[in-house]
């Protein structure tokens, strides 16, 4: 291995470690807000690419019928515990708060999608789709388990995740799906070839980074949600809604989704079955931030990228196997830097 | 009371009909891989049953297909309740390897004939009931490397799949090689849900060898295929037929152009030879199918599957002659007019085979295709 095979591998590593770098970022956000660990991140992943995919073949995404699903879903629960408590009169009202934004969206890609607009509008639509898609979720089917142990979460996160992966199946069909290059040059310097979308890649997690840190500093929500990360049972005493922070923490979870997989699409084929190995190896570099630290998340993302690209040039046969490896001396750290404690002491 | 005694012949009468059906009546199981990560082969090999006649040699065709997810656990549990529950008279599947592995073994213990989707090897004897459609990896390899050899090539460098797959054509390419007196290279491996292979690619360029083998099936061939592309490969790049659908194309673009990639010849049946046996077969099923799943759909999965039909048509009459369906004695005619009645014209070429050999097709079932302006042509043999 010589100096530029190693520059080749590195920035490889980096540009896929900063995909694996936002996952584990909504990893750790929607953790440390709602318990959940949150396995299909990754769908939103693929959902997100290959949406796009359909969205530039002029064909309405199958995402589309699931977010109608979802909102109905909602609908009908808000409806059946309003009746029950016997507050009829509030019921339009409600629904029209559930199922308004939603049936918005739907319409507004149901007529875009056989227009096949520009790539930047296409990009949009995908991540107005997907993003919507992850606060009905947890309206549906996290909100009334909310207080469960995080076992139980988890448990339903791997229905969850079985579940997309099925339906992507349904929506996306078997075969990979490869999207455009937003930018496609690619600038030789010296051995190193820099293409256009590492640094499309590198510019979009900057400005999501940007982005996030004044949400959660400067904005009413983002306080909310930190205040909950902190302390769900005192946030909900100050009077902030717990739910209205799950929803939230989805909803940032899903868009981050949805734009790793935007950017991921054009560097590689993406299959409806994808989305697990991605948010796989997020789930390794957010484990290594304790599930609870950003930097520390975002740092071991990097880490996890540069081990499996200089792997994957050393030992490709057992690439996953060192990835996945790296976590026991990870785990077996931290259980001797911090001493166990356990969940039921909240 | 009259009324009550009609209703009695007529249920009697209605029972003796459907019986009488159920015994003229060829059950057929299907194993296919319709989800997870084979679902790619698995889809379009299971479209390829839309061509099939109602009937063959005059009995009613039944047929029951489930999902194996891919899975052999799966496969063989499905394998295992066709045969004892719908007592099927034979199986077809599955269209990836581990799962039509796990078939053959429950064909070989339950004694019922499986026609594989998938080009599956198996030690000496554990095959006796398995007879497979697909060309063997050694005849497909085998055309690669002559196409090498015409080349002048004298190292392969090799791309392919950490599994089955690719651990079959490494040993037949490096068996074949070798004997051609040709240098097998670098072997780098990668899996079908990696999103980068650079470095595998760059690991393959360094060691610069005249012609890179990519072992790959479906969408997944692209990836690898224009990662040796941007990493400034200029030599060969040889494709399997797992390789040889319109998605490879579609994906690669400009990238893929002048690959060779090797296939059967019911891809690009308007390329033979009008003398070549298979193609006025491969040409109609090529018409029908795309007739039904649109233009540029052809693919070697439904062609199998196809083929299934044509092998039946031939096999299933001497069969009948010494025992009725839904028995083990037809089961047992079955694979015996399997390994006696050839040859057996299909699209991919001829049948032939015997007690010996169950993978049945020759040298005359491949051929070499390259992408040229987007679109296959076939590389004069």
């Amino acid at each position: 291995m010589d100096s530029s095979i190693a520059a080749i591998l590195t920035l490889d590593g980096l540009t896929n470690g900063i995909v694996y770098g936002l996952i584990a970022i909504a990893l750790v956000l929607v953790f440390t807000v709602t318990r959940i660990l949150f396995i299909p991140q990754g769908e939103f992943v693929a959902y997100g690419a290959l949406t796009l995919a359909m969205l530039q073949q002029g064909q309405r995404p199958g995402p589309l019928w699931l977010l109608l699903v979802l909102a109905l879903c909602a609908a009908g629960m808000q409806a059946a515990s309003l009746l029950r408590a016997g507050q009829a009169a509030l019921l339009p009202r409600a629904l029209l708060g559930t199922l308004g934004v939603p049936l918005v969206i739907a319409a507004l890609v149901w007529w875009a999608a056989p227009q096949q607009f520009a790539l930047p509008v296409q990009v949009l639509l995908t991540l107005l789709l997907i993003t919507a898609l992850g606060p009905l979720m947890y309206q549906v089917v996290y909100e009334s388990m909310a207080d469960a142990s995080v076992l139980q979460l988890l448990i339903v996160s791997v229905g969850i995740h079985l579940a997309m992966t099925g339906l992507g199946l349904v929506f996306f069909g078997a075969e990979g799906f490869r999207t455009p290059a937003f930018w496609d040059e690619r600038w030789n310097l010296a051995s190193l070839t820099l293409s256009a979308q590492t640094v499309v890649v590198v510019a979009a997690a900057a400005a999501l980074l940007v982005a996030l840190w004044f949400f959660s500093g400067r904005t009413l929500y983002g306080k909310a949600l930190r205040a909950t990360a902190v302390n769900r049972l005192g946030a909900r005493l100050m009077g902030i809604s717990t739910t209205l922070a799950g929803k939230l923490s989805f909803a940032v979870a899903a868009f981050i989704g949805a734009l790793s997989g935007v950017l991921i699409g054009p560097m590689s084929t993406i299959f409806y079955d994808s989305g697990f190995l991605i948010g796989l190896k997020g789930f390794v570099a957010a484990t290594i931030g304790a599930l609870a630290s950003f930097p520390a998340a975002a740092g071991g993302a990097l880490l996890v990228g540069l081990l499996e690209s200089f792997s994957s040039f050393w030992a490709s046969d057992f690439k996953e196997v060192i990835v996945f490896l790296a976590l026991l001396p990870i785990l077996l750290w931290r259980s001797l830097v911090i001493p166990a404690h356990d969940e039921d002491e909240e | 009371m009259k009324t009550k005694l009609a209703i009695k012949a007529g249920v009697l009468a209605a029972m003796l009909a459907c019986a009488g059906i159920a015994h003229a009546e060829l059950t057929i199981g299907v194993v296919m891989s319709l989800t997870g990560p084979g679902s790619g082969l698995g889809i379009p090999a299971k479209n390829g049953f839309a061509l099939w006649p109602e009937t063959i040699a005059g009995e009613k065709v039944k047929m029951i297909i489930l999902d194996d997810a891919t899975d052999p656990t799966q496969a063989s549990k499905n394998a295992r309740r066709l045969v004892a529950e719908d007592k099927v008279d034979l199986i077809i599947g599955s269209a990836a390897v581990p799962p039509t592995l796990a078939i053959a073994d429950v064909a070989l213990e339950t004694q019922t004939v499986q026609l594989a989707i998938s080009p599956i090897e198996t030690a000496e004897g554990k095959d006796a009931w398995t007879f497979r459609l697909p060309q063997s990896t050694a005849v497909m390899a085998g055309g690669v490397v002559n196409q090498m050899k015409k080349l002048g090539v004298k190292t392969i460098g090799f791309l392919g799949y950490s599994d089955s797959y690719g651990e079959n054509w490494l040993k037949e390419v490096q068996r074949l090689a070798t004997a051609a007196g040709m240098k097998m290279g670098t072997v780098e491996r990668f899996s079908r849900a990696d999103t980068s292979v650079t470095a595998q690619a760059l690991r393959v360029v360094s060691s610069n060898p005249d012609a890179v083998l990519v072992v790959a099936s479906g969408s997944g061939a692209a990836m690898p295929h224009k990662a040796l592309i941007e990493r400034g490969y200029k030599g060969k790049i040889f494709q399997t037929h797992s390789a040889a659908s319109r998605d490879l194309i579609r994906l690669g673009g400009k990238d893929v152009e002048g690959a060779y990639v090797i296939s059967g010849p019911a891809v690009v049946p308007e390329a033979l030879p009008d003398s070549n046996a298979s193609k006025k077969l491969a040409m109609d099923f090529v018409t029908r199918y795309e007739k039904q799943f649109g233009a540029g759909s052809r693919n070697l999965f439904a062609a199998h599957t196809y083929d299934a039909q044509l092998v039946l048509q031939k096999v299933v009459p001497e069969a009948l002659k010494k025992a009725k369906p839904g028995t083990p004695a037809f089961r047992a005619a079955l694979k015996e007019a399997l390994e006696t009645s050839g040859p057996i014209q299909i699209t991919q070429g001829t049948l032939n085979y015997s007690p010996k050999d169950h993978f049945g097709l020759g040298d005359d079932a491949r051929i070499m295709l390259t992408i040229q302006n987007g679109n296959w042509k076939a590389v004069n043999p």
